[in-house]
């Protein structure tokens, strides 16, 4: 199996190095430095302060080959320092995109965490429930309620969770964010709420999916001609069987967990690595900007690879050669 | 043909399963497709009785009508199902887990996906111990262990933590097969056992179904396609064809002297009775689908001997011997009966 | 040719291709039965949505009136001769704004009581500028058919010309393609989008055109997969046996077999892309007139002292309709074109 991990991982990289090239297209061709500069240093800046910006951030160097350094172009810069994580500094307020990095991954995990184990928890428990009484009532209203709630755009949970809980049933804190353990829950109840809300109704419909199809396989016949419960039929011979597309959608989230929520961290005012993206985003910051996109996608890779070796844990018929 | 089964038993000896009457429909385009049409089956203690017919005649699904496992959205719609005395037709449905698996149990005729690929075979078997009796799962264990050796797996120990994909076809079956055994149930029914299996491995299993009736002495409800497989194990035989009986009798008397049109085709259409160079015979026209079936006799169309009646009345059974019956309406009038049978189309 | 009609023409067209699309599958009895089986199962849903286009439509034919009739108090004459449509002309023209927030039928304005131009006309009041609600909340429908319509017109073409010539022409091509597909696939979505937003410029083309760039890989990749099963398929080995040449394989025999795919991809990214717009508008980067605009133009307005609810709640509920008729019809499509359902019926 190692031999499929070191081999999965070359590939990555060749993958990786294809993400870099359309980064590079994307921030370095398509996009002006001059304009880039003019939003950061301003609209009326002397073109001196404009060069001085620009050579600061490594946007006066030629793009693709410099005759007198070969090495000395926009396009090696960016791969190496991509590759070797050596992101710089913001195009905006020039403090380094490392320290933010460390600094907003604590409380990106805090929130996400959370989120991700109580939804998944939710939502699987929900789907057997749902799949249990399949063809039942509980079932088609359970459904209904699905389609309704994945119809409901996720800003609305948001304003809407938002509204109800902390301002009119004063439950919980607005927004902020307070890192000290006490306090840290009161302050990731609604957003670990709102997010839970916005999702459930998707992955409830997929969960019942995978389990009302696994219900109608051979096996599951031969369990209830063994006088096998309902009950335990989904619990012990479904649930295992339908692991694998479970895990397809599971595990490639978990690396990227430290990302954390655009949506979720910018208006409930948690500073983790969503908040800078947002704060990005707003401030024309091209430089983090275009480090969140390069390590998000290396996490999603790792997640992907990860995915892989986890059917391996489940499935017993998977080899990875 | 080879050696043939053990003596049958008799009548008057102990019945185990009654089915009576039974109904199982299907939804079609306008109405319900009643797809297992009023079928009676009784089997005796220790017997083996084959249902045979063709593929879609409702044999299977009067099999899994016994243990109601008929899948959504078929229906059980009349009959009664009587194990030992109780309906199992009335029985909650907390009882009636406790007869499956433990009196009555199921083998299936597709071994490659009849059994949790993702659990050890071991397991499962220890699971279809333990959900019938309280035993340690050391206990259930070893019993295991002594189920391998019974059903003839080799190296017994060590399949015991295999997972399906890792045993061919014939070894998936003998797993079903300890798996139902091992409650101790007094009726298997074995659906097609054979029929996904290779030729030579089936001899295996049937002499192993065999070794089940004369050591363990359970009844056998065996449901087949292949006359073959009827003369190597059946005390009695029932035929089906369109969801209904056609003739039932002692397994001597179906394949040596049939009376009902259907068995005779079928039994003169075995290749292997066709002599060198002769035509094989067939019976002429096709099986109609379900719900398009003729009134009356539902083989008439295709019959050499229909009259007049059959076209109209459904035939009802004609008792030709104390183990023999037939639905037909020419036989009836060979036994200078009335034509019997249910109301005009 | 200015933005907004150009935009117009945009919608006409595709509503105008949708139709004769609708035309020639009536041609097939295979479609006209998966029609009237839709019709069938969610006839609300379908009024629904149809209702919706309609109002897009409506929305989208513009013309300039003949003579103004009279000069307005504080109207400039330009534009007098702006092309309005026929959801414009509902409403009186420009004039027909107040000063700020009113509730929904009130006479008077919210703040300060002064009495409105239009007392009581306004159903579903007016915003902080002034604007009545109800027009706005109708106007969003021209946009939201427009996102949804005009990305999945790059997304659906983008995906099949990839998947079916990955999955047709195996081999170095393939790699390639696929290559190109599970690097875009790495990228997060949403990162991708606001880069791509970021990049190419704010504007209602740009967010389109980078919806679709991050649209089309899913589905590409399902199309690779089925061309892939398709090439297989005996038909098409006897047609290569007599001669047919690859374009001519692709065209009549593999892709109408993805049709049915086309359709169900259509119907169920349809309200996703939708659903990200108002996600963008909330970060900022989305388009104007957009009830996901109206929406983050309306957040804080929750927090006042009394609320002001109108303007979220009408776009909200326009939002949450669209969506919801179309994902049920998505679902019901789905169901019915289900190639195991397909094969039966016919």
């Amino acid at each position: 199996m190692w031999a499929y991990v070191v081999r999965r991982l070359a590939y990555s990289l060749v993958t990786v190095l294809g993400v870099l090239f359309l980064l590079f297209v994307l921030f370095f061709l398509v996009t002006n430095p001059d304009d880039i500069a003019r939003k950061a240093v301003g609209e009326k800046a002397p073109p001196q302060a404009l060069e001085q910006w620009k050579k600061n951030h490594g946007y006066d160097k030629p793009r693709f080959w410099n005759r007198e350094q070969p090495t000395d172009s926009m396009l090696v810069d960016h791969f190496r320092r991509m590759l070797t994580f050596e992101f710089g500094n913001s195009d905006a307020d020039d403090t380094p995109i490392w320290r933010r990095l460390r600094s907003g991954a604590g409380p990106s995990l805090s929130l996400s965490l959370p989120l991700f184990t109580l939804g998944l928890l939710l939502t699987i428990s929900l789907g057997l429930l749902v799949a249990f009484f399949r063809e039942t009532y509980i079932d088609r209203m359970g459904v209904i309620l699905c389609v309704l709630a994945m119809s409901v755009s996720t800003v609305l949970y948001i304003i809407g969770g938002q509204y109800l809980i902390a301002r009119v049933l004063r439950w919980f804190p607005i927004s902020g964010f307070d890192p000290s353990p006490a306090v840290i829950g009161r302050f990731l109840a609604v957003p670990v709420l709102v997010g839970l809300l916005s999702n459930v109704g998707d992955s409830v419909r997929f969960y019942r999916a995978v389990f009302v199809e696994e219900s109608s396989r051979d096996y599951v016949r031969t369990a209830r001609a063994k006088g096998c419960g309902e009950a335990r039929i989904l619990s012990h011979h479904v649930l295992r069987n339908s692991l694998v597309p479970i895990l397809t959608q599971v595990v490639v989230a978990i690396p990227q967990l430290v990302m954390g929520s655009i949506l979720l961290e910018s208006f409930f005012g948690i500073p983790g690595l969503g908040s800078i993206t947002f704060d990005a985003i707003n401030a024309n910051d091209f430089a983090t900007l275009r480090t969140m996109v390069y390590l998000g996608s290396l996490l999603f890779i790792l997640g992907q690879i990860l995915t892989d070796v986890s059917y391996t844990l489940v499935d017993p018929r998977v080899r990875l050669e | 043909m080879s050696t043939p089964a053990a003596p049958s038993t008799c009548e008057s000896a102990e019945t185990v399963l009654d089915v009576r009457d039974l109904v199982t429909s299907f939804p079609g385009p306008n109405r319900r497709i009643a797809v297992v049409d009023g079928v009676d089956l009784t089997i005796s203690r220790g017997e083996t009785l084959a249902l045979v017919g063709e593929s879609g005649c409702g044999k299977s699904l009067t099999a899994l009508s016994i243990l109601r496992l008929v899948p959504k959205p078929g229906r059980i719609d009349r009959g009664t199902v009587r194990l030992g005395g109780r309906d199992l037709r009335a029985l909650p449905v907390a009882e009636l887990r406790r007869v499956r698996g433990h009196e009555i149990s199921m083998i299936f005729q597709e071994p490659m996906t009849s059994l949790n690929p993702v659990v050890t075979v071991g397991k499962q078997v220890i699971e279809a111990i333990r959900l019938h009796e309280r035993v340690s799962s050391a206990l259930a264990r070893r019993r295991a262990l002594a189920l391998f050796e019974q059903v003839g797996i080799p190296d017994p120990a060590s399949r015991l933590d295999a997972f399906p994909h890792q045993l061919s076809g014939g070894m998936k079956q003998r797993v079903m097969i300890a798996m139902a055994l091992a409650a101790r149930p007094s009726v298997l029914i074995a659906d097609e056992p054979t029929t996904a299996l290779d030729v030579t491995i089936q001899g295996q299993i049937l002499d192993l179904l065999r070794e089940v009736r004369d050591l363990l002495g359970t009844a056998i409800l065996l449901i087949t396609h292949d006359l073959g497989i009827v003369n190597e194990l059946a005390d009695r035989v029932a035929v089906m064809y369109a969801g209904r009986l056609v003739e039932v009798g002692m397994r001597t008397d179906i394949l040596s002297a049939p009376r009902h049109p259907y068995t005779q085709g079928l039994l003169r259409s075995m290749p292997a009775r066709a002599r060198r160079g002769e035509r094989l015979t067939e019976i002429a026209g096709v099986v109609p689908p379900p719900g398009q079936w003729p009134t009356g006799c539902r083989f008439a169309p295709r019959c050499t001997r229909a009259f007049d009646p059959c076209a109209r009345i459904d035939p009802g059974p004609t008792r030709l011997s104390a183990n023999h019956t037939a639905w037909c309406h020419a036989v009836a009038r060979e036994e200078g009966s009335p034509p019997a049978g249910g109301a005009p189309a | 040719m200015e933005p907004y009609l150009l935009s117009n023409a945009v919608v006409v067209a595709l509503l105008a291709g949708l139709g004769a699309a609708l035309v020639s599958a009536g041609r097939s009895r295979v479609w006209r039965d998966a029609g009237r089986e839709l019709v069938r199962r969610r006839p609300i849903a379908l009024a629904i949505l149809l209702a919706y286009v309609a109002i897009g439509l409506l929305d989208s034919l513009a013309w300039v009136s003949g003579s103004s009739g009279g000069a307005m108090p504080g109207g400039d004459t330009v534009s007098l001769h702006k092309p309005r449509s026929a959801i414009d002309r509902l409403f009186p023209d420009d004039s027909y704004r107040e000063k700020s927030y009113s509730a929904p039928l009130a006479e008077r304005e919210f703040l300060g009581g002064a009495p409105l131009r239009h007392p009581g006309r306004h159903l579903l009041g007016t915003d902080i500028l002034g604007r009545d609600v109800l027009y706005q909340t109708l106007k969003g429908a021209r946009v939201a058919l427009l996102v949804g319509g005009f990305t999945t017109l790059i997304v659906i073409p983008l995906a099949l010309l990839f998947g079916v010539v990955a999955g047709y022409f195996g081999g170095r091509v393939d790699d390639v393609i696929f290559f190109l597909i599970s690097t875009l696939a790495s990228m997060p979505g949403l990162l991708l989008l606001i880069a791509l937003i970021m990049v190419l410029g704010r504007g209602p083309v740009q967010v389109c055109v980078a919806l679709g760039v991050t649209g089309w890989v899913g589905f590409a990749r399902v199309v690779r997969g089925e061309t892939l099963k398709l090439r297989e398929l005996d038909y098409v080995h006897a047609a290569r046996a007599l001669g047919a040449s690859d374009a001519r394989i692709v065209l009549r025999h593999i892709v109408p077999n993805l049709m049915h795919l086309v359709v169900i991809t259509f119907v169920l990214t349809f309200s996703g892309l939708v659903l990200s717009e108002a996600v963008l508008s909330w970060l900022g980067i989305g388009i104007d007139g957009s009830w996901g605009r109206m929406i983050d133009q309306a957040r804080d307005e929750l927090s006042r002292d009394p609320i002001i609810w109108w303007n979220l709640v009408s776009a909200s509920f326009a939002l949450f309709g669209l969506i919801l008729a179309v994902n049920l019809l998505g679902d019901a499509v789905r169901d019915i074109l289900d190639p195991r359902t397909l094969r039966e019926r016919a």
